[in-house]
């Protein structure tokens, strides 16, 4: 079934020296599975996550011939409606939780107030539900975290309450934005699990955008290569290794790996028309 | 060989908050070393000891046969010693060009020929002439590292000191950032000192390595061990695992 559906999606941002075409004209399904986008910085990977929320920053302008979640169209929706979407039916997952995280107010109070804006909840239900949440993304205290401010937290432990705010209400669609670059490696393998049973145990769906292909491969069931603000090679990532377009060779080829001994390093070489 | 850094029982404290709890190393000359570990962990608080951007409160540290003491080096030390940083983004001065940001340090050392110098710097890391007169914000994170690793290069340093110097670059630009660093090393016989928290990086790049963790030096080993995974603590196979990227086995589940 397929939850989201984006047809020839643009983004442009009008500049003093003419248009930026930040994505131009990319076509794409998501449906209850894991799909990865993948590209380096520039590439759009990340205008198009914000673009399926409706968070492009002013003047950006989004276009496309169709854009639906689940029955809505997308290119129609109003504030109102915008509002009503985000945060209860599609969620997104930003970087750095240092940012995306309300720096004034308790951990406990992000958290139950999504979740009374977009229910109606009594307090002591909105306070239950979010520890309950809250331990879901394995943290062990939850009642402590609750009170707590994010300055007062770590790395990882502010991205589980990122996580748990974005999952309290139920969302069918969750877009990660690189959601442990910012973390250490091995900090990055839990959060990593805990968004892989969470998604495995509600069905929900997920795009996960990253430049780290092999992070991107070991995790989703799709990926999406993106270039230039195009899309240059679709496939599953069991097919990964049969990867046709040489720019995805080239991204898996150029990380150095453990143990091996390739001096020095292939490097991209990147052809004009890859862009076209 | 001959030891070019030693550092021997080192420790750095922040108030109450011991970043460094007596560590040791020793890296010969020629050799490139590097230094794992987890953010927290005091890989470049050690780096930045080195320097004196960190006060030392005990333990020793001597570099290319002098022995340092507080947080003062003498000019031969700044010479001999050059930094490259993380964010290629941060180190460069937003307002100067790359040629400003080049005839500084050789006008603080009193070296002449800047001329040549300059061009022969940015030939060495592969910018050509035309990148000499743009300012930081016209150039790539790539060119902006090269700019960062020309600039230590051109007052003709014998140790470098890199922290991360690849972790805010792309897949692709870091391995060309990389290839870099190994032939300038190759051709010059540097000796470095390369903190990273990717495991990968750091066996491509050192011979030889030293995981730490909380202040302290947990490991160290030769990166062939590494790679077969002959490793004594729990700790450094736990690095291992998680650098192989997210398998559904190896998360605990519960």
């Amino acid at each position: 079934m397929t939850l989201l559906a984006v047809r020839n999606l643009t983004v442009t941002y009008p500049t003093r020296t003419g248009l930026i075409e930040a994505v131009r004209g990319i076509s794409f399904d998501v449906g209850r599975e894991r799909l990865g986008i993948v590209g380096e910085s520039g590439s759009g990977k990340s205008q198009t996550g914000r673009a399926v929320m409706g968070l492009t920053p002013k003047p950006g302008i989004v276009s496309a011939d169709a854009m639906t979640f689940s029955g809505v169209d997308l290119l129609k929706a109003g504030p109102a409606q915008w509002r009503d979407l985000r945060g209860r039916r599609m969620a997104m997952i930003l970087q750095d939780p240092k940012f995306s995280l309300n720096p004034v107010m308790t951990i406990g109070r992000q958290i139950t107030e999504t979740l009374r804006h977009h229910e109606n909840v009594t307090k002591k239900e909105a306070r239950q539900r979010a520890l309950a949440m809250l331990e879901a993304v394995q943290i062990r205290d939850p009642e402590r975290l609750f009170g707590l401010y994010p300055h007062e937290v770590s790395g990882g432990m502010g991205q589980r309450a990122m996580i748990a705010m974005m999952l309290v209400c139920g969302p069918e669609l969750l877009i990660a934005d690189e959601p442990t670059s910012a973390l250490d490696v091995t900090v990055q393998l839990e959060v990593l699990g805990i968004l892989d049973r969470l998604v495995r145990d509600t069905g929900m769906g997920l795009i996960f955008i990253s430049h780290d292909l092999r992070l991107v491969s070991s995790f989703c069931d799709r990926v999406i290569v993106m270039y230039a603000g195009r899309i240059v090679e679709e496939l599953a990532t069991a097919d990964l290794r049969n990867a046709r377009h040489p720019y995805t060779q080239g991204l898996l080829d150029c990380t150095p790996k453990i143990g091996e001994d390739r001096h020095p390093l292939p490097v991209l070489e990147r052809q004009k028309e890859w862009a076209a | 060989m001959t030891i070019e850094i030693a550092v021997d029982e080192l420790s750095v404290t922040f108030r109450e908050f011991r970043a460094l709890k007596t560590v040791s190393i020793a890296v010969e000359k020629g050799e490139s070393f590097g230094l794992v570990g987890e953010s927290g962990s005091g890989k470049s608080t050690l780096l930045r000891a080195i320097t004196g951007l960190a006060p030392s409160s005990g333990g020793a540290i001597t570099v290319a046969g002098e022995t340092l003491s507080g947080s003062r080096r003498s000019k031969a030390f700044r010479r001999t010693v050059q930094m490259v940083f993380q964010d290629p983004y941060a180190s460069l001065h937003p307002r100067q060009t790359v040629d400003r940001q080049l005839v500084e340090p050789l006008a603080i050392h009193g070296i002449g020929d800047a001329e040549t110098r300059i061009l022969r710097a940015l030939d060495e890391v592969g910018l050509g002439p035309s990148f000499r007169f743009r300012y930081p914000h016209q150039l790539s994170g790539g060119q902006r590292q090269r700019v960062a690793i020309a600039r230590a290069l051109i007052v003709e340093p014998e140790i470098l000191l890199l922290d991360e110097p690849t972790s805010a670059l792309d897949a692709s630009v870091q391995a060309e950032v990389l290839n870099l660093l190994e032939e300038v090393r190759a051709r010059r016989g540097l000796t470095y000192l390369m903190v990273s928290h990717d495991l990968g990086v750091v066996t491509h790049m050192c011979g030889r390595l030293a995981v730490m963790r909380e202040g302290e030096v947990v490991e160290m080993l030769s990166a062939t061990d590494l790679a077969a995974g002959r490793t004594v603590s729990d700790y450094t196979a736990r690095l291992m695992v998680a650098s192989k990227g997210f398998s559904r086995e190896a998360v605990p589940t519960g």
